[in-house]
């Protein structure tokens, strides 16, 4: 499994997206979500961040994650190009 | 039935979950024109998974992959032929050799994938003068092309000539890609009207597409979508037509007549092939009964 290598970040602040940036990091998962639906749904967003880094292998990283009401399939969508793209691989 | 297709940037994910709800016939999900070289990544992953998780229902899903001269186009199908799309819009297609070698690639797919041969669709995207004098060869060329697709902006440019609203500079393209097509027994769409804010245009240009023999049109706005669903769909007054014609052929096969005639003309095979299409797209809308 590639360590995210580079800061990277991927999607937009636009209505129904998703911005994420990632960062290398060397002690574990550490995420910042700023969301617009927290309150409800803040648990789900990191749940899906989660899954979606466990899939792509990733065990060390820092995200910053500021979503405007983005679906689960857009927010996994930007999550897995932010990881291709800090480990180098789009 | 598709009359039309509505494009959808595939890096705008506001636009992309809410194609199904527009009234389109089919949405073309763009990894092409609408997406900057930097976001091609981006997008890939987007539409993918945009394809993954949401049910369109009805609307069909066309995805617009970059050209056979692009790094691109290998890793667009990679990402969604798993999500078996209606149709691979394949753009500037100039030859059959441009056309075999995607199909090439999506056999390949599909044999790994384990669909069955050819369950994903091509539709190249004729866009140079050299796509339109090959026009016939590229229709013909594999049993994987469903339909043959004009885009006007990109040919105007190759033609050197001005983009009109009325169209003169790509009425020979026009008549040239619906000949080619009809020859190879598949469909053909028309370029979109550019111009979203013109309503009466649309209109004007959409019934031009319909008389000249296109079986629908695309759009680049939801606006436009109404009215190329109107004009591409049988009038009441044609399926009641189509109806009559195909009364009058049962009570002559009753009758043992060979020759018959309706409204004072006579009906031959044609007359009846028109009818039957009209009546199945009327059955499909919900306006007809099967006969």
């Amino acid at each position: 499994m590639n360590p995210i290598l580079y800061p990277a970040s991927a999607g937009t602040l636009e209505s129904s997206d998703v911005f994420v940036e990632i960062a290398p990091a060397e002690n574990g998962i550490e995420i910042d979500l700023n969301s617009v639906v927290q309150a409800q749904f803040g648990e789900e967003i990191l749940a899906v961040v989660r899954e979606v880094l466990d899939e792509c292998g990733v065990e060390n990283a820092s995200l910053r994650i500021q979503d405007r009401g983005a679906l689960d399939c857009v927010i996994r969508a930007r999550v897995e190009t932010a990881v291709n793209r800090g480990k180098g691989e789009n | 039935m598709l009359r039309s297709m509505l494009f959808l940037p595939g890096n705008n994910p506001n636009m992309l979950i809410n194609g199904n709800c527009l009234g389109a016939d089919a949405v073309i999900f763009d990894l092409e024109d609408a997406v900057s070289p930097a976001e091609k990544d981006a997008a890939r992953i987007l539409v993918r998974n945009t394809m993954r998780y949401m049910d369109f229902g009805g609307c069909g899903r066309i995805v617009r992959i970059n050209s056979i001269d692009t790094p691109y186009w290998r890793k667009d199908l990679d990402q969604i032929m798993p999500y078996k799309p209606d149709m691979i819009l394949l753009p500037k297609s100039g030859s059959a050799a441009d056309v075999l070698a995607a199909d090439e690639y999506m056999t390949e797919l599909e044999e790994k994938l384990g669909f069955a041969a050819n369950t994903v669709g091509l539709m190249p995207l004729i866009e140079t003068a050299m796509g339109v004098e090959n026009s016939f060869a590229i229709a013909s060329s594999t049993k994987r092309i469903r339909a043959l697709f004009l885009g006007a902006e990109d040919l105007t440019a190759d033609l050197r000539c001005k983009r009109t609203k009325e169209g003169r500079e790509i009425e020979y393209a026009r008549t040239r890609l619906v000949v080619a097509a009809r020859a190879a027994n598949i469909d053909v769409f028309d370029t979109p009207f550019t111009d979203v804010n013109d309503d009466e245009g649309i209109v004007v240009d959409a019934e031009l597409a319909k008389a000249l023999g296109f079986s629908g049109k695309a759009s680049i706005s939801p606006r436009h979508v109404e009215v190329i669903n109107r004009v591409f769909s049988p009038t009441m007054a044609e399926i009641d037509y189509a109806y009559e014609v195909i009364e009058a052929i049962r009570i002559a096969k009753e009758q043992g007549k060979g020759a018959i005639a309706l409204r004072g003309k006579m009906i031959d095979a044609p007359i009846v092939a028109r009818a039957e299409r009209t009546i199945s797209m009327a059955v499909e809308m919900g306006l007809g009964r099967e006969v």
